[in-house]
């Protein structure tokens, strides 16, 4: 069963004072999320990965469609004990100390102001809050109220933890640490739902991402299977090639470069399927040593699929 | 109501450290001690202008308190998004309304109980300074417990007036919130005069307007018994009761009502 199941979800928002007109924000977005899933949903600015988020939260209400967590409807109070949620840009109460603010949390899902309190300290210690703890936190940075805020969506243990660009702010030490505690989530088995600019950090952490743009699903899968759709061709090594050889396989790849005597690497373009190419090579005497995908970084696939959307919505615009 | 009880206590404990707050209330205590050094002014006079000057002090420090701290138990709450993770925990939108509601009730009693023992402060120093010939021409004495009744219907005006701005907070910005509730303050205080308007305007549209702004608005004049206590006039115990139970049914009204507005607001 998905921890997080979407189906035709939507949501408009109404623009404009005197004629209010509908600004799709999401369009019907059809999604699961397994458990101990690190999933990673990424889009550009304005994609609309925060109203997501925060239609999973009930913050906002849907348009249409429907969104679950953990086989119950987003609205049930029930769940929201099971779940944690740092919003984008957090903010506390001024006048609190983050230490107060994490026992607040706590007490809310039922542990004593002393349990809270032991809970407060051992994940301000894991996020990296100090003895600053106990300073109110409208003395805080920007980089200390995320950590807090990372801090207080893990306050209750949470089977599935939604986190909203959870390193904006964070400097690089930050950064390390929040992608270590999403590790850890991970081996805990626990489900991560995060949204991210950062498309180095998705690759590193995530098992499966979805690209929103422009409110629209492109696309959803593991890392490796997106990247792989995007494979820019083979690297083929072969030993034993003669020139000969060479010269009469040659108009089938992209290029090749001479690794050592007899021995080549040959780079086929994507179309050239490279079986048929091994088997000749193989009746020919030549000997494959490897063959591998080049493959793309996920940054490059989510370049090509925000350019595709772009493009779509051109030529539906000029149609 | 467990979760009620850790959101009031959660506002209680973030506003009764606010410095505006502070501000605020150390502002009333002067103006109370300051009264002492206007009465010296005044020949016969003089008690009854610290018991009018420190009750209104008390009331209108009390009604910026509610005002001011009202707006932000949603409105800021929503702009700076610090409801978000509120309202990502087990709490429904209802309790958060009630909680933050009785959290701020709870802050504005405190702050008025302090300015009544500052009031009762400085009446016991001008007491014990003042010579017992000049005592016995007062109406009441400097520390007549009935200034605790005006002080208690003070503090129930204060609880409406939460429960409006409150009320406007859950659909308006923090400006219109502010304006809207100092309107309600305002004619709030006209009540019966607007209920009895046709016996001063030749209109027929007003007074039907007027009966039912009074019918709509809560009646604040029916709180403000400062008058009858510095003119020591009696205040039945049924009055306190009438009024008590009509603003609670008011409030009532309006927290039923926030609830219903916010539980179906999109939180952008």
């Amino acid at each position: 069963m998905p921890v997080i199941k979407t189906e035709g979800l939507a949501k408009h928002y109404k623009t404009g004072f005197w004629r209010p007109r509908p600004y799709p924000a999401l369009r019907d977005l059809t999604l699961e999320v397994e458990q101990g899933d690190v999933f990673g949903f990424l889009g550009p600015n304005g994609a609309g990965k925060t109203t997501t988020l925060k239609l999973l939260m009930q913050l906002i209400y849907p348009s249409s469609g429907t969104a679950e967590v953990l086989g119950k409807p987003v609205g049930d109070v029930s769940v929201r004990g099971r779940i944690g949620y740092l919003p984008e840009n957090p903010y506390f109460y001024d006048n609190l100390t983050a230490e107060e603010l994490l026992v607040y949390f706590a007490r809310l899902f039922g542990h004593s102001a002393r349990e809270g309190r032991a809970r407060a300290q051992r994940l301000l210690d894991e996020v990296g809050v100090g003895p600053e703890r106990r300073f109110q936190l409208r003395k805080f940075s920007k980089g200390m109220i995320q950590r807090v805020g990372i801090a207080q969506a893990l306050i209750n243990d949470p089977e599935v933890v939604f986190l909203d660009e959870p390193m904006s702010g964070l400097d690089p030490l930050g950064r390390r640490d929040v992608r270590e505690l999403i590790l850890k989530l991970r081996d805990q088995g626990r489900t991560v739902f995060f949204s991210s600019h950062v498309l180095s950090d998705a690759e590193a952490l995530c098992n499966r991402v979805a690209i929103l743009v422009k409110g629209r699903l492109a696309v959803t899968g593991s890392v490796e299977e997106l990247t792989a759709l995007a494979a820019k061709g083979y690297e083929l090594v072969v030993a034993g090639l003669s020139e000969q050889l060479l010269e009469r396989v040659h108009s089938r790849m992209s290029h090749s470069t001479r690794v050592g005597p007899g021995r080549y690497s040959l780079v086929l373009p994507p179309s050239t399927a490279p079986e048929p190419l091994i088997a000749e090579l193989a009746a020919a005497g030549a000997r494959v040593v490897s063959l591998n995908p080049v493959r793309s970084t996920l940054e490059d696939f989510f370049v090509e699929q925000v350019r595709a959307a772009a493009e779509d919505r051109e030529v539906s615009r000029a149609s | 109501m467990k979760a009620i009880g850790i959101i009031a206590g959660g506002v209680f404990r973030d506003s009764i450290r606010d410095r505006i707050a502070y501000g605020l209330v150390f502002f009333a205590v002067l103006l109370i001690a300051a009264s002492f050094l206007l009465a010296q002014l005044t020949a016969g006079q003089d008690v009854k202008i610290i018991k009018d000057l420190g009750l209104a002090a008390s009331s209108m420090i009390g009604l910026f308190i509610a005002v001011f701290f009202g707006i932000g138990l949603v409105t800021k709450e929503v702009e700076r998004r610090s409801i978000y993770s509120l309202l990502s925990k087990p709490v429904t939108r209802s309790q958060f309304i009630v909680g933050k509601y009785i959290g701020l009730v709870m802050t504005l009693l405190i702050n008025l109980s302090v300015m009544a023992i500052a009031l009762y402060l400085v009446l016991a120093y001008f007491d014990w300074v003042t010579p017992a010939s000049v005592k016995a021409a007062w109406e009441s004495s400097a520390l007549d417990p009935r200034m605790l009744k005006a002080f208690a219907l003070i503090g129930v005006e204060l609880m409406v007036m939460t429960a409006v701005t409150l009320f406007f907070s859950t659909f308006s910005s923090s400006f219109l919130s502010a304006v809207l509730a100092a309107g309600v303050y305002i004619v709030g205080h006209f009540g019966d005069d607007l209920k009895h308007l046709d016996v001063t305007v030749n209109s027929w549209l007003l007074p039907v307007l007027g009966r039912a702004a009074y019918y709509v608005m809560p009646n604040l004049s029916r709180l403000d018994v400062k008058a009858a206590v510095v003119h020591a006039e009696p205040i039945t115990g049924a009055y306190m009761a009438v009024a008590a139970l009509s603003s609670g049914l008011y409030i009532l009204t309006l927290l039923v009502g926030a609830t219903i507005i916010f539980s179906r607001r999109d939180l952008q």
